[in-house]
This record gives structure tokens, C-alpha cells and sequence, in this order.
């Protein structure tokens, strides 16, 4: 009877652990605080005052310096901003996120990236890479989420010539 | 031919020829105590713990005198069941360079007279990848990437079967149990045998004495890695030995911007580069050559 | 003890003798060797700064690491493996004429020897280090490393150059035979040494995958017809200069002798070299590369296009000279033959070989190696070294090997008091 009991309660944990692994939504990465502008965050400081206006528009108010590159044909602001509550980014299925969680919101589309990212090889590496102290970068802090394609940048200096005079005596 | 005697005045010519002779020999010309230690240092390999640790000593001492700074020289010896290994992601190396100068800021290099860099990153036409020979060295646009190239680093690429170990003459290079190759400034002597024989340009030769402005020295070193160095030995990346044996990042991997580098360890199941060489397309440079390179290139899915 | 005390006292009477010979003599042969030590000492002086700052003071680059001194010492081993060329007619084929001059040859091949490793030594970065290539008390790396080959080889081959003349010049000195049985099996053991120092030479670059230039197997070949072509033309020359300025007695038939073997090794030389061109040129693969470069320039770099021209263009009008008897066998004609192959195999295994191997380099690019001025009076001071050394060995051994300089001689002339002086 015992022993029923006890089997039947490992399978019960085993069971919920691997729910619990499976279940995408639950693994945590620690970041670093995401990039915000000087002084915007919290949202709600404004937003919790002002109605939503759910029409897509072009924002003339405020937010003016964002332009939005980013799927803008087929979405706008509040599709990945929680409408309700703009401290949160809103998942497909409805659920909100917190900011610093942001890569799941990413991860929806860009699924082949996140998978890369989660297991490290996505991305700007920094700091450790061994002993449990891996660290990882919200995607945000390489990418601008409204305009991410990568803008050119200006190289570093090429090596001199072997007949270049910094080269010799 | 007549018998000519010996006379006193041919014997002062021997003798003050055979004095200029004596003096003219090169070498010897200051016999510091300094001078005795570093001609008579063991091969480091050869070298017990208590040497070791004493050869360490004399160096930090000879750096803080010469350079003015508090040198943390170290021997850490290779951590067990590791064996390093890099990802280079061409589909997003943008040819920006960062890498070139966070190395050499990291690795004390000269800066110029010579300028030593251990990357060299080329730019390829695109359709055409791997034609080295058509490749582009000293490309300066004002943003990079460039349209219609891609750009591809090439630094020393830590073979498992490398070449220049086999040719040096005096085993002044090794490769560490943890795949490393690396060099004893120390013990080379010069030769460039091994630079003749890198199929990738890994090595580069200092040709004259480092030139590094006084307040970029990097003072944590390893004494196969990043020290200070002096002119007419060979030296090469060696995937910041300072740094990976402290479970760190190389230098050239964190200053990366587009996050093109990675690095880990091979032996390891779970380390970033294993995932890249299970699950992308990966390559070597000069497979047929053999010389089993563990610096893995590889496009995005 | 008593006979350890006259023998050392036999030797520096000796010594002290042959240092009266060179330091007599014609007032060409002083102003030779003034000349020859002026150069020297220019050399010198160029070499300091050198080590004092880095080899950056040479034109030598991370794409080019090895120049004029590999050049030259590439040339010289070569050289002083010909000397062989001299020793087999005469000792395996009991060819007269050749006998007398194999000792010569031989002190030769050991300046040329110790030419190249001076060239070695200038071209090291740390020479202070020599040590750690020594094996046993170093840590040489044999077998796997070429350069640790060399060392042995290209010493041993020193020594044996110097053992076997000295040996054989000390016993005619003497007035007494050589023991056949311990000379002969060494002169015959420097034979496969001669193919053996220039052999590892080859392989040293030969054994580099990265440099698909030296990859080929045609090398070694390539270096040996090549060596024994320029290295008897220059004894050639040489010879005809000594037979001037000395009593030592020189056939003609013995120079036309070496010509003759000569004229087969030019042809060996002019065929790999078609051998090497049709394996490249009609199989068009990326490794033209570097021969390209050479015979016709890449990338607009062209540097050397015009010297390999020459070079191939002396080669081949002496083998034309060579190969006629006509032209052979008449001292005018020979020596211009000679002078064009020595200009051309150095031309072609200096700049035509070393260099054009690191062109293009791993990564493709090229640049184009010039030596300066220092690395070129560097050159000629170790030159001049070796000349002085030869000149001053020939000083010694041709009176000896001509009858005049000898113990006899030296007996029977000798003052009955060491403090009297005789008077010319």
C-alpha cells in the first residue's frame, strides 16, 4: 500500500517537473534592466490618466521621434503594447508581460532567433560563459524593437600597409 | 717563396688583430645579472612549480621597473576536460573591426612601429566565398557592410594538428592540453619558421620592441598569453588564455557588436559551440590541408 | 706527458707558421684582404643596429618573413653541397686531373657553409638564444622539425669539410700518407652528405602545405640541379683566379671535366623548371598563384617579373654555352657561361624561389619584398667574410699541397737558434 502510494506520488512530481520544464512561458533568463529612455518608464504615469484610442494611426502627440519599420503594414503600437495597461507588452494569446521579459514577445515571430538565444548562441556574448554565471542581453539592447534592422556603422581603421612608414623603423 | 722570419713588428699586428677580433663579438655586451637569468631559463615546460613561481616573480618585478605598473603575471595551468573551441557567424560579421582593436587593447600589442594585430579580418565577394586570393585587406568605407561582400576574421585558429608546432626547432610553441596553442617568448628564438608554415596567418612576428601607450597596458596576464612582450619573437592569438581559463569571454568575442563570435567548450555537450556545431552549417578554412582547425565558421540556420 | 708537451708545441709552432704565410704576401693579396675586411666591417656595423632595434630594420614583413639572408643561405648550401661534384669524379672514377683540387674544393664548400649559417645567424631574431637549438643541452625538436635537420646536417657536413682537408693537408705537410683506410670511407660518407645538407634544405621548405609554391615534390630535385650547377661554376671561376695568382698546378682538362657534368645538371635544372610550369600553367588551378606572380605579375604587382626573366634567360644561353663543346671547351666561352649561371640559379633561388612563396600570402595578400640597403651590406659583409676565410684557408693550403710549405722544408731550414733572425 505504502509502496503504491509513494510510486504514485513520484510519477505525480515527475510529472509536474516536466509540465513545468515544458512549459516555455515559465523559464527565466536574468538580464539586465531593458533600455529605456530617460524618464519613461513607468508608462502608466501618463497612460493611466488617458483613454485608449485603439484606432491605428500616426502618433502626433507624442512618441513622435519613434517611426515605426517593424511589420508596420499588418500591426501597430498596441499590438505588442498591452492597451489596458501600458507597463505590460501583450503575448498573441493575450497574456502580459513584463518588459524585462520581452524576448517572449519577440520569440512569437522570430522563432528560429529565439531558440538561438536562449541557448546562447544568439547574440552579443559578454562576461562568462562557464561555471553557471552566464548572463544574457535582452534583445532590445541590440536591437531598436520599432526600427530593428541594423543600421550600417563606420569601421575601425584598417592595419597598415606593410610599406606604410608606421609600419617600419 | 722565401721563409720570412718572425719579427716584432708582425707580432704586434697578430696581437692587435686578434684583440680587435675578441672585441668585435657581439654578444656579451652588457652581462647583467638580468641578462644571465634570461639566457639561462629552462624551458618552461620543464619547469617545476618553485620556478615557475620564481620565474613569475622576476618578471612582475622586471615589469613594474620597466613599465611602471603592477603586472599580475599568471601560470594557471589548463583547466581538465576542456578544449576550446570558437564560432565565427559570417552571416552577421559586418566587417566593423571591433574585434581587431578590443584585442589588442586586451593583449597589449603594438600599436605601431610595427602594429601587431592577431585578426585580420578580410573582406570576400559575395558568390565566390572562399577565394582568399581575391580577397580585400585595407578596406575603408565610410559604413560597413558593404553591398554585394561579406567579411570573414581569420585569426590563429588553434589546430589540433597544428603545423607551426611541428616546424618549430626548439619547441619554443606547444599546443596546452586544453588545445591552446601557445608560445614561450621566452624560448623563441626567432627563427619565423612557424609563420612560414601557418596555412592561415595565426602568427605574426614583433619586428621591433612593442610600442604601447603607457596607460593601455592591460595588467592581467598570462605569461603564454598576453604579456608583455619583447621584439624579435613570434607571437598569436591564443583565444585570451588570460581570460578563458577564468571561465571568461575572450576579448574579441564580447566586443563584438552583432554577436558574430562565440566560444566554448568542445567537451562539453551543453557549451554554446557545440550547439553551433550540432545544429548550423559549420566549416573550416583549408580542410584539405588537415591541420583540423577548432575555429568553426557558420551561416545563421 | 713528454710527448703531450711537444705536440702542443709542434702545433703552435705550426700555427704560428701559418700565420706568418697569411699574413705574407703580394700587395694584391693585401689589398684583397683590405678590401674584404672593409666590407666586413661596413657589414658589422649595419648588423648592430639590427639587433639593438628589431629586425624591422629590414624589409622583411608578417607576409614576407624570410628574404635575403634565407636567399643567400639557400644559395650557399647549395653551393657548398656542389662540392661533392668534385670529390665523386675524382675519388670514384681515379679521374687525375680532379685529385688535386678536391682538397681545395672542400675547404671551399666549408666557407660556403660557414657562410650560410652566418646568413642563419643574422636572419634569427634572437641569436642570443642559439642554445635552445643545441640538442641534448636545448630542447631541439627532432625529428619533427625541419630546421632542427638542417642543424645537424649543415654541421656535420662543416665539420667533415674541415676534417678531411686538414687531415690530408696536415699529412702532406708531414710528408706522410694518409691512412686510406680512415679518409677514404669519409670522403665517401661526404658524398651522400653533399645530396643529404641541401636535401633537408629542400625539404625544409618543401614539408610547409601552406605554401603551395614549395609544395611541390619537385623541389628537391629542383635544388639539386640547380646546387650543382652554380656551385662548380663558381669553383670554376674561382680556380682559374687561384691558378693565376699561385703556383698550383691546374689542368684545363679538369675544369672541362666539371663543365661536362655541369652541362647535365643545367639540363636537369632547365627540365623540372618546364616540369613545374606545365603542371601549373595547364592544370590552371589557384596555386598558380605564386608562379604567376613570379613569371608574369598578379594583380598588377610585378616586381619581380623582370629579374625572373633575366634569370631564366642567363640560365638557359649557359646551358647553350655548356652544351656545345665548342663553346665548353674554351676557357673565354666557359667562363661566361660560368658567370651567367651563377647569376642565374641565385637569381632563381633567391628571388625566384624564396620569395615567391610567400606571395600571395594564406590570407592573399601580397606584398612586395625589396631588401634595403642594410639587409644588402649585411649580405655582402658575410660575403666578404666567407671570401677572406677561403682566402686565407688557400693561403695555407696551397703551399702545402704545392711541396712548399712542409715540415721538411721547415726542418732543414730552420735557425739553429730560435732567437735568430734571417734576413731575406
Amino acid at each position: 500500500m505504502q509502496r503504491i502510494a509513494f510510486t504514485v506520488l513520484l510519477f505525480f512530481l515527475i510529472g509536474v517537473l516536466t509540465t513545468a520544464l515544458a512549459k516555455e512561458v515559465g523559464e527565466e533568463f536574468s538580464v539586465p534592466p531593458p533600455p529605456f529612455k530617460e524618464g519613461m518608464y513607468p508608462c502608466s504615469s501618463c497612460h493611466a490618466s488617458m483613454e485608449t484610442n485603439r484606432k491605428k494611426r500616426d502618433l502626433k502627440d507624442e512618441h513622435i521621434t519613434i517611426r515605426l519599420h517593424h511589420a508596420e503594414a499588418l500591426r501597430w503600437c498596441l499590438d505588442c503594447h498591452a492597451a489596458g495597461n501600458r507597463d505590460k507588452l501583450r503575448l498573441y494569446n493575450g497574456e502580459l508581460i513584463d518588459f524585462n521579459r520581452s524576448y517572449l514577445l519577440c520569440g512569437e515571430c522570430h522563432g528560429n532567433v529565439f531558440k538561438d538565444w536562449k541557448v546562447g548562441i544568439h547574440g552579443k556574448r559578454q562576461g562568462y560563459f562557464a561555471g553557471g554565471k552566464r548572463t544574457y542581453l535582452l534583445c532590445v539592447h541590440c536591437h531598436d524593437s520599432h526600427s530593428p534592422r541594423s543600421k550600417p556603422i563606420k569601421p575601425e581603421p584598417p592595419p597598415y600597409t606593410p610599406k606604410d612608414r608606421m609600419n617600419a623603423k | 717563396m722565401p721563409n720570412r722570419s718572425y719579427t716584432r713588428r708582425e707580432f704586434i699586428r697578430n696581437l692587435s688583430l686578434a684583440a680587435l677580433s675578441g672585441l668585435s663579438i657581439p654578444m656579451l655586451s652588457s652581462c647583467t645579472k638580468e641578462h644571465a637569468e634570461d639566457f639561462l631559463q629552462k624551458h618552461f615546460l620543464e619547469m617545476t612549480n618553485d620556478e615557475k613561481e620564481a620565474l613569475i616573480a622576476r618578471l612582475e618585478a622586471r615589469y613594474l621597473k620597466k613599465y611602471g605598473k603592477k603586472f599580475k603575471v599568471s601560470a594557471q595551468e589548463a583547466i581538465p576536460n576542456t578544449l576550446w573551441g570558437y564560432g565565427l557567424d559570417l552571416s552577421r560579421c559586418i566587417g566593423c573591426r571591433r574585434c581587431v582593436y578590443a584585442c589588442v587593447d586586451e593583449n597589449n600589442s603594438s600599436r605601431c612601429k610595427p602594429q601587431s594585430q592577431w585578426i585580420r579580418v578580410i573582406r570576400l565577394k559575395k558568390g565566390s566565398l572562399i577565394d582568399l586570393e581575391n580577397s580585400e585587406h585595407y578596406y575603408n568605407p565610410e559604413t560597413v557592410p558593404e553591398k554585394d561582400y561579406i567579411y570573414m576574421p581569420v585569426q590563429c585558429q588553434h589546430c589540433e594538428k597544428p603545423p607551426c608546432v611541428k616546424v618549430c626547432p626548439v619547441h619554443a610553441t606547444w599546443k596546452e592540453p586544453d588545445g591552446l596553442v601557445v608560445v614561450d617568448y621566452n624560448w623563441c628564438i626567432g627563427c619565423r619558421y612557424c609563420i612560414a608554415a601557418c596555412p592561415y596567418r595565426g602568427r605574426i612576428f614583433n619586428w621591433a620592441d612593442p610600442n604601447v601607450p603607457p596607460d593601455k597596458w592591460n595588467t592581467s596576464v598570462h605569461y603564454l598569453g598576453n604579456r608583455p612582450r619583447m621584439r624579435n619573437v613570434v607571437d598569436k592569438c591564443t583565444y585570451c588564455i588570460q581570460r578563458v581559463r577564468m571561465g571568461r569571454y575572450p576579448a574579441c568575442v564580447e566586443a563584438c557588436p552583432t554577436g558574430s563570435r562565440k566560444f566554448g567548450n568542445l567537451l562539453d555537450p551543453q557549451s554554446e559551440i557545440r550547439y553551433v556545431i550540432e545544429n548550423k552549417r559549420t566549416f573550416r578554412l583549408k580542410e584539405d590541408l588537415h591541420t583540423e582547425p577548432k575555429f568553426y565558421y557558420f551561416f545563421e540556420a | 706527458m713528454q710527448a703531450l708537451a711537444e705536440t702542443l708545441r709542434e702545433t703552435w709552432r705550426f700555427y704560428r707558421k701559418t700565420l706568418i704565410l697569411v699574413f705574407t704576401g703580394t700587395k694584391e693579396y693585401y689589398l684583397w684582404c683590405l678590401l674584404l675586411l672593409c666590407i666586413m666591417l661596413v657589414g658589422f656595423l649595419f648588423y648592430l643596429p639590427q639587433i639593438r632595434t628589431g629586425l624591422i630594420t629590414t624589409n622583411m614583413k608578417d607576409q614576407v618573413v624570410w628574404g635575403l639572408y634565407i636567399a643567400n643561405f639557400t644559395y650557399l648550401v647549395g653551393v657548398a653541397a656542389a662540392a661533392v661534384l668534385l670529390v665523386v669524379p675524382a675519388y670514384i672514377y681515379q679521374f687525375g686531373p680532379i685529385k688535386e683540387i678536391v682538397v681545395l674544393g672542400e675547404l671551399f664548400a666549408a666557407s660556403s657553409i660557414i657562410m650560410a649559417l652566418l646568413f642563419v645567424m643574422v636572419d634569427m631574431g634572437r641569436v642570443d638564444r642559439f642554445w635552445h637549438m643545441l640538442p641534448l643541452i636545448g630542447s631541439m625538436n627532432f625529428p619533427d622539425s625541419l630546421l632542427a635537420w638542417d642543424v645537424i646536417v649543415l654541421n656535420v657536413y662543416l665539420v667533415l669539410n674541415l676534417l678531411i682537408p686538414i687531415y690530408l693537408l696536415l699529412k702532406t705537410y708531414y710528408g706522410k700518407e694518409p691512412n686510406k683506410k680512415f679518409i677514404v670511407p669519409l670522403v665517401l660518407f661526404s658524398i651522400p652528405m653533399a645530396v643529404g645538407i641541401h636535401t633537408v634544405t629542400a625539404f625544409l621548405y618543401n614539408g610547409l602545405p601552406a605554401r603551395p609554391f614549395w609544395n611541390a615534390s619537385i623541389l628537391a630535385p629542383r635544388f639539386l640541379a640547380s646546387a650543382f650547377c652554380s656551385g662548380p661554376a663558381i669553383i670554376i671561376i674561382v680556380f682559374q683566379i687561384l691558378r693565376e695568382y699561385t703556383f698550383i698546378k691546374l689542368e684545363d682538362r679538369a675544369l672541362f671535366k666539371i663543365a661536362e657534368l655541369m652541362a647535365y645538371a643545367m639540363f636537369l635544372n632547365l627540365f623540372l623548371l618546364m616540369s613545374e610550369m606545365f603542371k601549373e600553367y595547364y592544370s590552371d588551378t589557384m596555386h598558380i598563384a605564386s608562379l604567376k606572380y613570379l613569371y608574369e605579375g598578379l594583380h598588377d604587382k610585378n616586381a619581380l617579373v623582370p629579374w625572373i626573366w633575366v634569370g631564366t634567360i642567363m640560365n638557359l644561353l649557359a646551358f647553350i654555352l655548356f652544351l656545345f663543346p665548342g663553346t665548353r671547351k674554351r676557357l673565354s666561352t666557359l667562363n661566361i657561361g660560368c658567370i651567367l649561371i651563377i647569376a642565374g640559379v641565385w637569381i632563381e633561388k633567391g628571388p625566384g624561389l624564396v620569395i615567391p612563396g610567400f606571395v600571395p600570402d594564406p590570407l592573399g595578400e601580397i606584398y612586395e619584398y625589396i631588401p634595403n640597403f642594410r639587409e644588402l651590406f649585411i649580405s655582402f659583409g658575410i660575403w666578404a667574410t666567407g671570401f677572406l676565410i677561403f682566402t686565407l684557408l688557400m693561403k695555407v693550403a696551397i703551399p702545402i699541397g704545392s711541396g712548399e710549405f712542409s715540415h721538411a722544408k721547415y726542418i732543414e731550414e730552420r735557425p739553429a737558434s730560435k732567437y735568430q733572425q734571417q734576413v731575406v
